[in-house]
């Protein structure tokens, strides 16, 4: 605010004024203020602002205004999101209104579903506020992006972004890596016991040591000072400066480590089939069975509902919750062994690759259909890997490639043909793993001979949410966030296929329905356990007493038999119905002609009627 | 080539000093924030825990009479100022802030039955056992004058209760007859009366401020038309009716504490059936009062517990009670919506805070935007079973529990009678009467 400047001395000095004198004259520094409504005095919460339009639908006894509802819909245009905006923020279809039983209820729904939109569209309407816009890549005429290499790239963009293009040259490989979920550390685990955690992006080494033990995979824990190997025996965490926290030995010999960050749970599947979950809140493991799937080799979770794919060597993926012991899901991919799966970040599709050359992109939500696609390849592919923005990566042995609108319309730049990959790289050995950092436009690949960072314009999501994850948190918001995350730490119970279950009505499917009325058939009368009354001498003696009670129990088991026989057949009666009805559709009836004689006849009786 | 690539600037990510806020960029796609709606029902969970966790209602104990409290009067006015009177007579005005009294006096000999501020809250008038209506004035007197009323008026009937009217300067009294009084004058301005039997509560309609409600002690709740020579109507229930409050806010509803251990919300406009019974007491109920809202309101009763009541909700949302607290004899619910003041025969007053969970004191507005986001999770989750099950348990005193279980039994056991009776009897002789319609026995025209 600025100040004015004071009134000059010669000036009379005004009579002081209040703020609710309205008419008088202000002086210049007077501060107005402007009171609040009657209504809002005391209320201390949030008032929710709806525009006009917003407005309840109009109740029937008032009268519509045509000429200003013309007006509204010009100003309408004028405001209106693209709908593709608005369908990315929405929750899904409004609940129709029509089927709610009683009026009050009714305009309750509809009262809440304006809100709906409400949010929907303010949310949708923050999209003007983001910051970043994502990576690009476009060739010049006659030239295509598969062209370009990756110096090519590094020359022509910032020296910040030139940075991330780098290259270790490690020995004790072939080496595993792992970003943190906020793309800012990395993690590389060599074959060959070399473990080292660093930021990436500045370069600093955080710790490097070896284990002197084979390392099989690295995961990072919820927080980037904290990690797990699996080494040869058992596995180990470490924290950041390389002091050794836990051994586990609950989990031992394993393949594949995966973390799942809002349930706390570190997945491990090992060598014998086995896959565990370990709570490293608590370090209680909350599930740890055999698959029977043999030595596991593949496993990702799919990030959207918490779910563990696992594929095996048969071309069969199977989907793992940690409190069901058989798997939610089977899904056979490919008639081959697989070599590489992953789910993209959003967790709508399923990437398999297998020795049949072929990759193959599955809706995860519709796995009993065809796949979305299908590219064939001439080497099989021994990693696949979605980024953010839904950019595909392969590796065939040392040769890399990566394709845009694979999935959705992910991925930046221009589509040039099916076929032709939007990028490509030749490394100097095998690679064994690879990953998109998150939030960054890069792709880190590690290799039997170390570790490169590639640059993949387009790859990253431009803008993160800092409650979430952010690359450019200190100490103090990552203990924050820790305590934040902890306090909201979800239970294993709620790991399902759908992540919206918990917040669907409760509603009994199909099969409950169907097995409720298979149940009807087997039931029994229920035990009845009746004490008699205990009466007065004279009156009583046991023998009255037992033919009492028994002639209760038996009036109640005749009762609950008549009545399930009843609904027996109410049951039975239905279903000949539905089959009646069934064949009517096919063979109608023909419709005696009416004739005008008709009415004379007498009416059929009804039952009720014949009650009375 | 064209190429640009998602490059940070670390000035517009990261604060500048110490003094700044962090920066928090949001970015609101659903696809950044997965198992939304698993983790919201956890929050809503731990949100449920912590209402309990929280839950510490009772705020101080106000003492200093002598004997047990009879009744409230609560200033319009002043937040801060509350009457109350006893029964051996005595009035005292406490300064709710300081939690002190600040004035005391002998008022009536015996009780005092009823205490009502005039509409400006300058006076207030008590009415006692010893058939006074007193006036006093809301100030205190000065240093060494003494207590004196400002007025006197004998009245010629025995006096039980008094209420103010909001509008004008006109005040009732209630007794052998339902009188209306002027403040002006020594005469009541009309008598009205309805058989033989003494009226023990009187209400004046907050909104439409000529119709007055009474209750009767042959078990009757009689309204009234000031402008009327006769009264309106009469309804009978089971048993007597302790008190009646109207809502202020729907202000043809009214709720009256009933001798029978509910409480009973009628429509003024249909008598017949009640709007809703109001279930849960184990013993009489003595008191009730509405929320300024009009929304819920708060009762006492003779089992030692106050309860809180939705006003379209059969069983109560919440339940006070402590261990030396005794038959709650008065209640009251302060206008500014946030305490509830109780007084009970061991002579305490005992003021709570009307939501238990409440924080009292300054409110920053992001705590209180958490705390509206946590009411609104409480309210999308409150039907899971496990939510459900927190937000709904209270502890209840021992004696309360016991009542409970034997209501329940006597009432099952009515229940089999009933269905044996009628499963003996010819078809249609035994009929289904609803719950509300068991405890109205007539209406009088």
């Amino acid at each position: 605010m600025t100040k004015t400047a004071p009134p000059k001395g010669g000036r009379k000095k005004p009579a002081t004024a209040r703020y609710f004198d309205a008419g008088a004259e202000q002086s210049a520094d007077a501060k107005h203020v402007k009171l609040k409504r009657k209504t809002q005095q005391n209320f201390t919460g949030d008032f929710i602002k709806m525009q006009e339009r917003y407005k309840l639908k109009q109740s029937h006894n008032e009268k519509r205004q045509p000429a200003k509802a013309e007006n509204d819909n010009n100003k309408k245009k004028k405001h209106q999101l693209p709908q593709e905006l608005l369908d990315k923020y929405s929750r899904g279809d409004a609940v129709e209104a029509r089927g709610v039983k009683t009026r009050h209820f009714k305009a309750q729904q509809e009262r809440k579903e304006v809100y709906h939109t409400y949010a929907n569209e303010q949310a949708a309407r923050t999209e003007l506020l983001l910051q970043e816009t994502a990576g690009q890549l476009e060739a010049d005429e006659e030239e295509t992006t598969a062209s370009y290499r990756q110096s090519e790239i590094a020359a022509n963009v910032d020296l910040q972004s030139a940075s991330k293009h780098f290259e270790l040259k490690l020995e004790h490989g072939p080496y595993s890596m792992r970003y943190t979920k906020n793309g800012r550390h990395l993690l590389l685990g060599g074959r060959r016991g070399h473990v080292a955690a660093f930021d990436w992006v500045t370069k600093k080494l955080h710790c490097e040591f070896n284990v002197m033990e084979s390392i099989a995979d690295v995961q990072w824990l919820h927080v980037p000072t904290m990690y797990a190997v699996a080494q040869k025996e058992w596995t180990y965490f470490y924290d950041k400066k390389g002091t050794e926290l836990h051994c586990v030995k609950r989990l031992a010999q394993v393949n594949r480590l995966d973390f799942l960050p809002y349930h706390f749970l570190l997945a491990a599947a090992n060598n014998a089939g086995y896959l565990s979950w370990l709570d490293v809140s608590m370090g209680q493991l909350v599930g740890n069975f055999n698959t029977n799937l043999g030595d596991i080799r593949l496993m990702r979770h799919n990030p959207a509902n918490g779910v563990l794919c696992v594929g095996g060597g048969k071309g069969v993926v199977s989907m793992w919750s940690p409190k069901v012991r058989e798997p939610l899901v089977k899904l056979l991919s490919h008639t081959t062994a697989m070599t590489a799966l992953t789910v993209d970040p959003k967790g709508l599709h399923l990437v398999t690759a297998g020795l049949d050359r072929q990759v193959k992109v599955w809706d995860i939500r519709q796995l009993g259909a065809e796949p979305l696609a299908v590219y064939r390849l001439r080497l099989p592919a021994n990693e696949v890997e979605v980024s953010q923005r839904g950019m595909l990566a392969l590796s065939q042995g040392t040769y890399l490639e990566s394709y845009t609108h694979v999935i959705g319309s992910g991925g930046g730049g221009t589509r040039y043909s099916h076929n032709l990959p939007y990028l490509r790289q030749r490394c100097d050995a095998f690679v064994h793993g690879m990953r998109f950092c998150p939030y960054e436009d890069v792709l880190g690949i590690a290799t039997a001979k170390g570790f490169q960072s590639l640059l993949m314009p387009g790859a990253g999501e431009p803008n993160y949410d800092a409650l979430e994850d952010n690359p450019y948190e200190t100490s103090k918001q990552r203990r924050e966030h820790e305590v934040h995350a902890l306090l909201e730490k979800i239970p294993p119970e709620l790991i399902t296929l759908d992540p919206h279950e918990i917040t669907a009505v409760d509603a009994p499917t199909l099969q409950e329905k169907v097995d409720a009325k298979r149940q009807l058939f087997q039931l029994k009368p229920p035990r009845i356990n009746m004490q008699p009354r205990h009466k007065m001498k004279g009156r009583g003696g046991s023998a009255k007493m037992a033919r009492n009670k028994q002639i209760v129990k038996d009036l109640q088991r005749k009762e609950f038999i008549t009545e399930l026989r009843k609904t027996k057949q109410s049951v039975i009666a239905a279903h000949k119905q539905q089959d009646e009805g069934a064949e009517g559709v096919n063979k109608k009836k023909p419709k005696a002609a009416r004739s005008v004689l008709d009415r004379f006849k007498a009416k059929p009786v009804k039952k009720q009627q014949t009650k009375k | 080539m064209k190429v640009k690539m998602i490059s940070r600037n670390p000035d517009n990510y990261v604060r500048e000093t110490k003094l700044q806020q962090h920066k928090i960029p949001r970015n609101y796609d659903p696809a950044l924030h997965p198992l939304e709606g698993a983790r919201e029902y956890v929050r809503a969970l731990n949100a449920t825990k912590l209402d309990r966790v929280f839950a510490k209602p009772f705020v101080c104990n106000l003492s200093g009479h002598r004997d047990g409290v009879s009744c409230f009067g609560k200033h319009p006015k002043h937040l801060s100022t509350l009457a109350t009177g006893a029964y051996d007579g005595e009035v005292r005005i406490w300064d709710l802030a300081n939690r002190s009294s600040i004035r005391s006096f002998v008022a009536h000999d015996g009780f005092v039955r009823g205490i009502a501020y005039s509409r400006n809250g300058q006076r207030f008038f008590t009415v006692g056992d010893d058939k006074t209506i007193k006036v006093w004035n809301a100030q205190a007197p000065e240093l060494g004058e003494e207590e004196e009323p400002v007025n006197t008026i004998l009245s010629r009937h025995i006096l039980q209760g008094i209420s103010h009217n909001r509008k004008d300067n006109s005040f009732a009294t209630c007794g052998e007859v339902c009188a209306i009084w002027d403040e002006q004058h020594n005469d009541p301005i009309k008598t009205l009366k309805w058989g033989v039997d003494t009226l023990h509560t009187i209400s004046f309609n907050p909104v439409e401020t000529n119709i007055l409600a009474c209750c009767a002690s042959d078990r009757s709740i009689i309204l009234y038309d000031q402008r009327e020579a006769q009264p309106l109507r009469k309804v009978v229930l089971t048993m007597k009716s302790n008190k009646l409050a109207w809502n202020p806010m729907e202000a043809f509803n009214f709720t009256v504490a009933n001798e029978d251990c509910n409480l009973y919300t009628f429509d003024t406009r249909k008598l017949q059936t009640p709007l809703k019974v109001h279930f849960d007491h184990v013993s009489a109920v003595t008191d009730v009062d509405y929320a300024p809202t009009g929304k819920e309101f708060v009762s006492s009763s003779y089992d030692k517990t106050v309860r809180i009541y939705h006003a379209h909700q059969s069983h109560s949302r919440d339940i006070y009670h402590t261990k030396r607290m005794q038959h709650v004899v008065c209640v009251a619910w302060s206008l500014d919506n946030r305490y509830i003041f109780s007084g009970s025969d061991e002579m305490n007053i005992r003021m709570w805070k009307a939501n238990a969970s409440e924080k009292l004191g300054v409110v920053r507005p992001r705590e209180r935007a958490n705390f509206n986001y946590q009411e609104a999770l409480k309210e999308k989750y409150a039907a899971h079973p496990q939510i459900k099950r927190i937000a709904r348990h209270r502890q209840v005193p021992r004696h309360v529990l016991n009542a409970q279980r034997k209501m329940r039994s006597v009432k099952d056991k009515e229940l089999l009678k009933e269905a044996n009776v009628r499963k003996h009897s010819k078809k249609g002789t035994v009929p289904f009467v609803s719950e509300k319609k068991k405890h109205v026995i007539r209406q009088d025209v």
